[in-house]
């Protein structure tokens, strides 16, 4: 085998120095009733080219692959991933090396991480970031916790029922252990959060809205933070869609205390869901309360700039149960591809993005308008849209699909209230061709 | 210093992204807008100006990560014995496999008709998974091992809930990665610590005396986190039951025992495993890793949805599972992480996963009994994958572990872990992997030898080490009570 490296005359050298007859003997203090019976029953290896058509085929099991466009969006987004940024990040230095434990040595992961804290901050309009969660869902829970942590006493957390239905889950799942209360907010007849209720709600520790939404309706985040800390709870914004951002005030601007979400969009292949990127940034008030990793800026013994590994006292191998998260690591290559793709994209690029990502969202959204579609929400919205149909549209779905086009996703398995409506997404990937077909389709 | 690879070169310096590029430049290949501009109907209130990136060039951001790259150490480097990691090496076509069109492509929201290929990988590798460690069954969508540690205890939770109990407390052994006693609390236990025994195992005495019907039960490491097999494992875990509580197994050190231990057989109920570590996927200088979980059958209704499962030929996605503990994940994990374990586990097959984890044993009793002399043994025990030894020996020539494993850089290796397990004082714990040969480890082991040494007759080359390095000791005191965190 290819990666075990040692000769039998080796393995006999080695075995003589340990004092051992035979490999065997290396497990003999091993009882045996903790023993794994007979040999692993998981087949002979397999070659590397019988692998690659092994896996080419289980990816021709994907219709996917043979799509030509695919609408829809919910959380997982389909942006051009430019050569430059696939390339660099497999550089193996980046790809095989681990956490950062030694900063000499790590200096290229350590000032890579500390870009990307900074442009995830810049572009969210917040003063501090750090070195990622695991997806967007996850770093929505460990937001909240930080809100209840800083909240000391307050054991409460409103969540908008516009949230990814997903990331609602898990923040179920990690919030259910302790005795914390999740409410869910009421989405209005514009498709935003109604706040009205928040001034009966005892003991709220945070409030958190997603924008653009789960419907992708913009919502209205400067009144919202008004609202919310007149109710004295953080406001959590939370984001499936980071483009939105070139082109949207920031959440930071509009008075959101922490603000977390999926950067998937920025570099990463679908790859039916993960790895995602959880993207986390706060107030610099904040700051030692943040979960998960943090690199910071610091001085060698010439006086060399330098990064680091920084305020560990927050985490579990020096704190254990009283650490801010249990999270030890981040996604790491996925932040740095991030940032390679921001560097990428670089300022008027992420504006130019955002605009194309926004027109033909529109063009789609009006071309069906005029082919008789409802709007279910009359408010703005980035890259997604949701509208109801009057005749049955899961046929027009069907051809469509036949053609290769993947249109929209019914609402209703999230949100059974809304009957014959459907999420869509374009984003710069899908041409106007595809645009066409579709408006075309609905017209039949 | 002709010993050890490490020899001076050329480093290029580079600033950071916004000390470089000029308004107007660009490296993207922006597409063209092939659609009329909306009128944009969005209140002005609600845009915004873009955030303050700099604007570089297709040549500058290639120079600028390839020059970031030179600056690191992987596996691909050179010799890496970070012991618990599992720093293997990483195979290439692993990495192939995870990028197939189709499956990168592929959209997590599709429905299970237009996504057989993906939920086929994800159903075949909790199989395997399951046959590797002897347990029932397997949910892969924990990202991490410490998220693993979270599913179990929330696993915990939902299983006494259900069989109404209440429970608050759980054992934990002080050789722990802090990541347990941590998920154990954000799950609403109490840690209770029990000290090991001078030859660094579990008291099974602790552990009879502690166990008692508010608690929930243990959550432990084996072989543990000092490299050593528990053998009184069943003993520990039949006195768990007896009492009504339940087995964590963290499986982190899962590459000593492939094809060797069946954890169920030990009396685990529930375990994770870190794909980053023993199935050799990336670890991606932090990650992204996978944990996932596997279970014996009476914990498997609590696992995460979706359960993966296979009806006829057709593979489906089920979310009607009234006693699941919930999602961890908005998707199904770090699925391209894997993947690449799974194209590894094929890779190898049964026998190349057993040989792997004879072999990983056998280069750490190598180093163990090669550095005998030169470094103090924290337990002399026979042990697993890893070794742990301390600065006993250099102290009194006022060195440290942490000078040593410093001094180790300039001799171009990546350090072991340092000051971990923390029952051992100035530890030193090396883990050579199976994927290291014996000229090299041979080389490791001279070089080690050669730094206490110098610890001896000239202890300040390594207070002063790393010399050679792009940057060397850095203040991470001043980094902690001034923290800038963004430039």
């Amino acid at each position: 085998m290819r990666y075990l490296p040692h000769t039998d005359k080796e393995i006999e050298q080695m075995l003589s120095v340990t004092g051992h007859a035979h490999l065997e003997d290396l497990f003999s203090h091993i009882p045996d009733k903790c023993r794994y019976q007979g040999e692993l029953n998981i087949g002979s290896p397999i070659s590397e080219w019988a692998l690659t058509d092994y896996f080419k085929s289980l990816g021709e099991k994907n219709s996917v692959s043979s799509a030509k466009a695919v609408l829809l969006g919910a959380g997982s987004y389909s942006h051009f991933i430019p050569e430059i940024v696939s390339d660099l990040m497999s550089r193996s230095e980046f790809l095989t090396a681990y956490t950062p434990y030694q900063p000499e040595i790590s200096q290229g992961t350590l000032q890579g991480i500390f870009e990307y804290q900074t442009l995830t901050a810049r572009l969210l309009g917040m003063e501090v970031a750090n070195a990622s969660m695991y997806d967007g869902a996850s770093a929505l829970a460990e937001a909240l916790l930080m809100a209840i942590r800083i909240g000391r006493k307050k054991n409460t957390v409103a969540i908008s029922s516009s949230i990814h239905p997903h990331y609602r889950e898990v923040v179920k799942s990690y919030l259910q252990a302790e005795s914390f209360t999740v409410i869910e907010l009421k989405t209005d007849k514009k498709g935003r959060t109604d706040l009205s209720g928040l001034a009966d709600i005892d003991g709220l520790a945070a409030v958190a809205l997603q924008s653009p939404n789960f419907f992708g309706v913009i919502e209205e985040l400067q009144d919202a933070a008004t609202q919310i800390h007149d109710s004295k709870a953080l406001f959590v914004c939370c984001f499936s869609e980071p483009f939105s951002y070139g082109m949207l005030k920031s959440p930071g601007e509009s008075g959101a205390d922490i603000v977390c979400g999926e950067g998937q969009s920025f570099g990463m292949p679908q790859s039916f869901g993960g790895p995602g990127l959880g993207m986390f940034a706060s107030s610099k008030k904040y700051q030692r309360n943040l979960p998960g990793r943090l690199i910071g800026e610091t001085q060698d013994v010439d006086g060399r700039r330098g990064y680091v590994l920084t305020l560990s006292t927050r985490e579990q191998h020096i704190r254990r149960e009283k650490a801010t998260s249990n999270i030890c690591s981040n996604q790491g290559l996925c932040a740095l591809t991030a940032a390679a793709y921001m560097a990428t994209l670089g300022g008027t690029g992420i504006r130019e993005m955002a605009k194309l990502n926004f027109n033909k969202a529109e063009y789609l959204k009006n071309g069906l308008l005029a082919a008789g579609a409802n709007l279910l929400f009359d408010s703005p919205t980035f890259n997604e849209f949701t509208l109801s149909f009057d005749s049955d549209f899961s046929k027009t779905r069907s051809r469509l699909l036949e053609k290769g086009i993947i249109a929209g996703m019914e609402l209703s398995q999230f949100y059974p209230e809304y009957k014959d409506a459907y999420l869509f997404c374009v984003t710069e990937t899908a041409s106007k061709d595809t645009l066409d077909t579709v408006i075309q389709e609905v017209l039949l | 210093m002709t010993l050890g690879p490490g020899r001076t070169g050329l480093i290029l310096d580079e600033p950071l992204l916004w000390e470089k590029g000029k308004s107007g430049r660009t490296a993207f290949s922006m597409p063209d807008l092939d659609v009329p501009e909306a009128i944009t109907t969005i209140d002005k209130e609600l845009l915004g100006e873009g955030p303050d990136f700099p604007d570089l060039s297709e040549v500058d951001v290639v120079r600028h990560y390839t020059r970031l790259s030179t600056w690191n150490f992987g596996v691909d480097t050179g010799m890496y014995p970070l012991g618990s990691c599992t720093m293997k090496y990483n195979p290439k076509i692993n990495e192939k496999m995870a990028a197939t069109p189709g499956i990168t492509a592929s959209h997590p929201l599709l429905g299970d008709e237009l996504s057989q290929g993906s939920l086929k990988i994800l159903f075949e590798l909790q199989n395997l998974l399951t046959s590797l460690t002897g347990m029932d069954k397997a949910c892969l969508q924990p990202s991490a091992g410490a998220q693993g540690e979270m599913a179990g205890m929330l696993i915990f939770a939902a299983y006494f809930r259900k069989i109404g109990e209440k429970r608050t407390k759980i054992l934990i052994p002080d050789t722990a990665h802090g990541t347990n006693p941590a998920s154990a609390a954000l799950c609403g236990f109490t840690p209770v610590s029990i000290k090991s025994k001078a030859d660094g195992t579990l008291d099974l005495q602790s552990v009879s005396e502690l166990m008692d019907e508010e608690t929930v039960g243990i959550m432990l490491t084996n072989p543990n986190t000092l490299g050593i097999f528990e053998e009184s494992i069943r003993e520990v875990t039949a006195c768990i039951h007896e009492k009504g509580g339940l087995v964590y197994g963290d499986g982190a050190n899962m590459n000593a025992v492939m094809g060797i231990v069946d954890f169920k057989r030990c009396g685990i109920d529930i375990m994770h495993l870190n794909l980053h570590k023993t199935f050799s996927t990336p670890h991606g200088g932090g990650g992204p890793g996978a944990g996932p979980i596997c279970v014996v059958e009476k914990l498997s209704p609590f696992l995460p949805v979706p359960h993966i499962v296979k009806n006829l030929e057709q593979y489906h996605l089920e979310y009607d599972c009234p006693d699941s503990i919930g999602k961890l994940h908005a998707f199904f994990g770090n699925f391209s992480v894997l993947v690449k374990a799974y194209s590894y586990i094929l890779s190898m097959g049964g026998k190349n996963l057993k040989k792997a984890s004879q072999l990983a044993v056998l280069n750490a009793n190598y180093v163990k009994e090669s550095l005998r002399d030169t470094l103090q043994l924290a337990y002399d025990m026979p042990c697993m994958h890893e070794c742990v030894f301390s600065d006993a020996l250099q102290q009194k020539h006022q060195i440290s572990t942490l000078d040593m494993a410093k001094r180790l850089i300039d001799y171009g290796y990546h350090p072991p872990t340092i000051y971990f397990p923390l029952v051992v004082q100035g530890a030193i714990m090396i883990e050579p992997t199976e994927t290291e040969n014996k000229q090299d480890l041979d080389q490791f082991i001279a070089v080690f030898k050669k730094v206490t040494d110098e610890a001896r007759e000239n202890g300040d080359i390594l207070r002063n080490a790393p010399a050679i390095t792009k940057v060397r000791r850095l203040d991470e005191t001043l980094a902690a009570r001034k923290p800038c965190l963004v430039g």
